[in-house]
């Protein structure tokens, strides 16, 4: 049987939508393998959101707002862009494929823009194959990695560093200072890497106590690493010694704070 | 010439805290800069502290907290100096205040910002071994307890602001000048960490497992990154062998500090210590060259390290280390016995020497005086604590490196020379509260005002404030309740106080933190309202309930409604106290009129104190009599004979020659002496008493002392070469009557005298061979310069240990054997002289003056003081102080340093009228007590007498010495000894209101 991939699209409300609707109103044809979710603006959908269901075994995630300048919430597509980003830097961290994500501006006069879009896409995650977390052997490995980047884009840290993004970058900071992007995305990257790394240790550790050296090879980071990340945790309350186990600390998580 | 009554402390470490504090307390302003936003100094950073291994945060937290609530103390943290204008008396300083960027008044601290903070830091505070937020505290318990923006850091996302429930952020702040007028300045910016990446063969920085010292303590600490469990930085594994590496950036003229360090010798001892106490089966080895255990109860600590801790030590220097790069295990190499071998381990720590601070240049810059050829601040044998500005003073590590207590005691010095050139303004820009009068409660029933802290979310988003107000509200006694936002702010006070006065309420109870930190602000705020300050009862439930249950809101709220009941019931039963005010004798006596006791009396007489010194000879000068020549050629018998001439001139200095203590009687600010002279008995009355009983050299009986004349000691040797004597060929003996089996202490002075006499000899007669048999040398700080001149100049070091002790025969002539580490053979002297290096042994009269005084010896025989570290020149009993010699064998520079800290001690109290001591104190009831002096036994401030009245013997507490532990009350058979504020009544409450829900 030919492989038909599950796409998931959200679609704001204002432009995007009524796009869609265009293209039925014009009857343009395209594939049946999206499905659509309404929401009031693109800028909704946050990157937990797309991580999990990608997390279920979807092939393809797709997002479509205003073009940028046409906003009905004046620039939620902006933050929608900021957040999509982020997505697609915590998929890299996952090594699922970024090309299963995908964010475009539709308007509500581009129904055959729509209808292209649905195809062209369709077509990438064709191309791409299964989803390694779709079916019913999913890749387990992949799996935790996956539940790991929905973990850090639910944290604080992230949720608040791409809350402010948009602003402090456009507008400057509290200072009055201009913070470039560069200087914005290097704080992003790092931030990325540490929280993914840390969800990383804190799951491996729900799965199973461990040591650094026993997370260091299931992980694949290095124990230096791992063991700064421990030291944040322990900081956090996340995970704590359970015993010592001839010269390891085996650490075990603890109830995470909400 | 105008003077200000003011002093200027720069630097915030232990030794500007020691140093505000003295000041503070006896009348003048004190301006306390920091350059960091926090005061506290390395000593925040350390696990533990030798020789007694007390934790260092629990001994520092109460000098913290009592500089930063001091009336007369401004902290100005986060400032730097720019400019000094002025002179002696009357300076005018310039800071630049850098951005904190929240508003010190109105930030509760309480880190809400810092959690929400989506920006991390490298943390200082651990080293860089852990990660701060780009707002912050330098560390949890930090004073002022508020947070800072890193400006560098911040990104300007703007949640702080948004998340701050006291709106206490301030993104505009900009940097300020402030301008403040002092009469004197104190230096005490403490030193840098020398950074042993310049010493590229031992790794650091390149090996993870390289660690230096400092970031060993903070793994060390409990509150560091690994909690208090040694692991490798690499991997996480818990380390079995560790070396540690002595002189990182010390004794090194390669990296241009030749001088030593002082401390790290002791602090490396501590670390493999308590490191294998952490984790038991590590096992630790310290490299050394020399280990240089001078100080007061070293060498004990040293022996118990090795003999009973298992510490292995091995001298020699590490040559360098590799690091294997799989496991990254370390290889050290390093020759033993002419042996080149390579041993691995787990860890290497590095003993990093202390460095001048970073900013010192500048600072002599602005403030215009000169650094010693090394960048620390430069002073004289005599002048241990003048720079070379006038008014300017110094103490601490930037004058010379040191540990805690010469760092505390060198303070108090440099406050006594800071006070004393400002002695006129005292009492001029201080502030006294002022409260309206007490309302006499007695016969009212109990009206319990409770008031509950939401502590932004700290608490309030773990325990359910709304329903633990409702639960107050019904019990017994509480007239009143509320909730507040932040209880601690300024405008709650207010409040509290609006409420007191409404509610006509007779106590009050703070549901918060923790009363260690806010009891006194609350109870300030009792006393405005009216009420006596000890009305006040505090429920912890943030650091003990919320913090520390924030998983398990329900249990929490229960455990905080418990704590709140607990609190109450205490509350309706306490009741006002009185703190005694007793009145002070402006007067001294000073026992021992050595160059110790002949400083401080100059110290206290210049600041216009009557002082009474008392000499038991009939010469005042003490050892320094007989100290003819010093290294670095200062003249000592000319500044003796200045210092005699000034004492004995001095119109508030009356000097008793031939002169014994008989008798001393009293409490602080009210003692009464008998001296007995010749002439008779006399009587004096004085508020405080300064032992400086000196010491005295060992007379030898080992090595032919005094059997043949070629054999003398080093004071000998140094009358006889004045006189001209010029020897050949002279051995010198180090530790002959110290670090022996009778006396297992450092004399601390020996090694130094040995080089300086050998110094001299090889002046008098440069061909002469001269010998210094040793076990350490220890010519610690800057006079390693003078070791390493003698070793240039020819002078031979050869070691000898207890297994190889030199044999000294004559059989027609002096013969020296002894063996040779390095050639590992014997080798036989005959010297012209035999100097012995004797010991230092303490004052005779010791023993009888402790028991009149009733303050404890050492086991050695010197004063023990109050406490090692912090409280270097006090006794546990209030108006006793001790400096010099009679607190262990030291220098003439570290006398004197303590002689004017002693002098500046005794000024906290001599300069007040009348002392105001603590109300909640232990009371007798004498128709209970039976007189079976047991309270007297207990009591560790010697505030039990037994006084016979019609008869019969019972105790009596003098208020003036009582500190309120309650171990008398505890002990008492009788039942006859009341605690105040913790009668039995109290807490039997607290106890029963914590069971009845608990039973229920």
């Amino acid at each position: 049987m030919a492989f038909e991939p599950n796409i998931v699209g959200f679609l704001c409300n204002w432009c995007s939508y009524a796009g869609a609707d265009l293209a039925g109103v014009s009857r343009i044809q395209y594939p049946t393998n999206l499905r659509v979710i309404r929401v009031m603006c693109s800028g909704r959908v946050e990157p937990a959101v797309v991580l999990s269901i990608l997390a279920e075994g979807a092939d393809g995630v797709m997002i479509t707002g205003c073009h940028i300048g046409d906003c009905h919430y004046i620039d939620g597509n902006l933050h929608a862009k900021r957040k999509y980003e982020l997505t697609r830097r915590l998929v890299e961290k996952t090594g699922l494929k970024t090309g299963r994500l995908r964010l475009e501006w539709v308007s509500a006069a581009e129904g055959q823009r729509f209808a292209d879009l649905v195809n062209d896409f369709t077509e990438q995650i064709r191309e791409l194959g299964p989803s390694p977390l779709s079916g019913t052997t999913p890749d387990l490995g992949l799996l935790l990695k996956v539940r790991a980047a929905k973990a850090a884009a639910e944290g604080f840290r992230l949720r608040a560093l791409v809350g402010k993004e948009e602003k402090t970058v456009t507008d400057g900071n509290v200072y009055g200072e201009e913070v470039t992007q560069e200087e914005w995305d290097k704080v992003m990257t790092e931030s990325v890497e540490t929280e993914y790394s840390r969800h990383r240790i804190h799951i491996a550790l729900t799965e199973a106590p461990g040591s650094v050296k026993e997370l260091s090879e299931k992980l694949g980071m290095g124990s230096q690493a791992v063991l700064e990340h421990i030291v944040a945790l322990r900081q956090l309350g996340w995970v704590d010694v359970q015993e010592i186990r001839g010269t390891s600390p085996v650490y075990v998580t603890m109830e995470v704070p909400q | 010439m105008r003077k200000v009554g003011a002093v200027m402390v720069v630097g915030g470490g232990i030794a500007g805290i020691q140093a505000s504090l003295d000041l503070a307390d006896s009348g003048f302003k004190v301006y306390l800069v920091e350059k960091e936003p926090s005061i506290g100094g390395v000593m925040t950073q350390l696990d533990k502290t030798f020789p007694t291994n007390d934790c260092a945060m629990c001994i520092l937290a109460p000098k913290l907290v009592g500089a930063g609530r001091h009336p007369n103390i401004e902290l100005v943290p986060y400032s730097e100096l720019k400019k000094v204008e002025g002179e002696e008396g009357d300076f005018k300083v310039t800071l630049n205040r850098k951005a904190m960027r929240v508003d010190p008044e109105k930030c509760t601290g309480c880190g809400d910002c810092a959690q929400k903070c989506p920006v991390s830091a490298i943390d200082k505070y651990n080293e860089g071994l852990g990660e701060r937020k780009g707002i912050f505290i330098l560390y949890s318990q930090a004073v002022p307890l508020v947070f800072a923006i890193d400006k560098e850091k911040c990104l300007g996302c703007g949640i702080c602001a948004e998340v701050c429930k006291a709106e206490a952020i301030r993104y505009d702040e900009e940097d300020t000048e402030v301008e403040v007028e002092v009469g004197s300045i104190i230096l005490a910016p403490g030193f840098e960490e020398f950074d042993p990446r310049i010493v590229t063969e031992y790794g650091y920085g390149r090996y993870p497992n390289v660690v230096t010292s400092i970031e060993f303590e903070r793994i060390l600490s409990a509150t560091g990154p690994y909690r208090g469990t040694v692991l490798r930085p690499s991997d996480g594994e818990l380390p079995r062998k560790v070396a540690f590496l002595q002189c990182v950036g010390s004794r090194d003229d390669r990296v241009g500090n030749p001088y030593c360090s002082g401390v790290c010798c002791m602090y490396a001892i501590k670390e493999a210590v308590i490191a294998e106490e952490h984790n038991p089966g590590l096992e630790p080895t310290i490299f050394f060259m020399d280990i240089r255990a001078f100080g007061k109860e070293f060498d004990d600590y040293y022996a118990r390290a090795e003999e009973e801790r298992g510490v292995r030590f091995i001298r020699c220097r590490v040559s360098h280390t590799d690091q294997e790069p799989d496991s990254k295990d370390l290889y050290v190499t390093y020759v033993e016995d002419g042996e080149v071998k390579k041993e691995r381990f787990d860890m290497v720590v590095l003993s990093v020497g202390m460095n001048p601070p970073a900013d010192a240049d500048k600072l002599a810059d602005i403030m215009g005086f000169e650094l010693n050829d090394y960048g620390f601040a430069k002073t004289g044998l005599f002048t241990p604590l003048e720079t070379t500005r006038p008014g300017v003073y110094v103490c601490g590590a930037f004058a010379s490196p040191k540990d805690i207590p010469d760092s505390v005691a060198q303070a108090s010095g440099a406050a006594a020379k800071a006070g004393r050139a400002i002695a006129s303004q005292r009492g001029t820009l201080i502030t006294s509260a002022e409260y309206p009068a007490e309302r006499d409660i007695s016969g009212e029933e109990p009206r319990v005002g409770v008031f509950v802290c939401h502590c932004g979310i700290n608490i309030g988003g773990v325990v359910d404030v709304p329903e633990v107000v409702e639960y107050a509200r019904a019990l017994p006694g509480v007239a009143y309740v509320e909730r507040n936002l932040y209880t601690c702010s300024q405008d709650t006070q207010e409040s509290i106080k609006e409420k007191i006065l409404e509610n006509s309420l007779n106590r009050v109870v703070v549901a918060s933190c923790t009363p260690r930190t806010h009891e006194p602000m609350f109870r300030a705020t009792l006393q405005e309202a009216g009420l006596n300050p000890y009305l006040f009862e505090m429920a912890n439930i943030r650091d003990q309930c919320s913090w520390v249950h924030m998983h398990q809101p329900e249990a929490a709220t229960e455990k905080a409604k418990d704590l709140v009941r607990m609190a109450v019931a205490k509350a309706r039963l306490i009741q006002p106290l009185k703190k005694p005010r007793i009145d002070v004798t402006p007067a001294a006596l000073v026992i021992g009129g050595g160059l110790s006791g002949m400083t401080a009396a100059l110290e206290l007489a210049d600041q216009g104190i009557e002082t009474h010194l008392v000499e038991k000879e009939d010469e005042l000068g003490g050892n320094l009599r007989r100290i003819k020549f010093v290294l670095g050629g200062e003249d000592p018998q000319a500044k003796l004979g200045e210092l005699v001439g000034r004492v004995k001139g001095h119109e508030n200095i009356r000097v008793h020659i031939g002169t014994r203590v008989e008798d001393i009687q009293g409490y602080i600010g009210n003692f009464e002496t008998t001296l007995l002279s010749k002439a008779g008995e006399e009587a004096v009355k004085h508020g405080v008493v300064i032992l400086a009983t000196g010491g005295v050299e060992y007379q030898p009986s080992e090595y032919l002392y005094g059997e043949d004349d070629g054999v003398m000691t080093q004071l000998e040797l140094e009358e006889k070469l004045v006189e001209g004597f010029s020897p050949d060929t002279v051995v010198m003996i180090q530790c002959v009557g110290s670090r022996c089996e009778e006396r297992p202490y450092c004399s601390r002075i020996c090694c130094n005298d040995a080089v300086k006499n050998a110094l001299k000899v090889k002046e008098a007669n440069p061909c002469s061979e001269v010998f210094v048999l040793y076990k350490d040398m220890r010519t610690y700080g800057f006079n390693e310069d003078y070791y390493r001149k003698a070793a240039k100049e020819g002078v031979l070091f050869i070691r000898y240990d207890d297994e190889h002790k030199p044999e000294v025969t004559n059989d027609g002539g002096l013969r020296v054997r002894v063996l040779d580490p390095v050639l590992n053979e014997d080798i036989v002297i005959e010297p012209d002289a035999l100097v012995l290096s004797a010991g230092v042994l303490p004052a005779l009269d010791n023993q009888r003056l402790a028991g009149l005084l009733k303050v404890p010896l050492s086991k050695d025989g010197f004063f023990l003081e109050a406490h090692m570290k912090l409280r270097p020149l006090d006794f546990a009993t209030d108006g006793v102080f001790l400096c010099g010699m009679a607190h262990g064998p030291k220098a003439i520079d570290e006398s004197i340093s303590q002689a004017c800290g002693a002098a500046a001690r005794a000024m906290t109290i001599l300069s007040k009228e009348t002392l105001e001591t603590e109300g909640a104190i232990a009371r007798v009831n004498e128709d209970l007590c039976s007189g079976c002096r047991m309270c007297e036994g207990v009591c560790e401030f010697n505030a039990v007498e037994m006084v016979e009245q019609d008869g019969e013997v019972h105790s009596h507490i003098l208020e003036e010495l009582c500190k309120g532990c309650g171990v008398c009350a505890a002990t008492c058979p009788s039942g006859a000894i009341t605690a105040g504020h913790f009668t039995d009544g109290e807490i039997l409450a607290q106890v029963r209101a914590a069971l009845t829900e608990v039973s229920r």
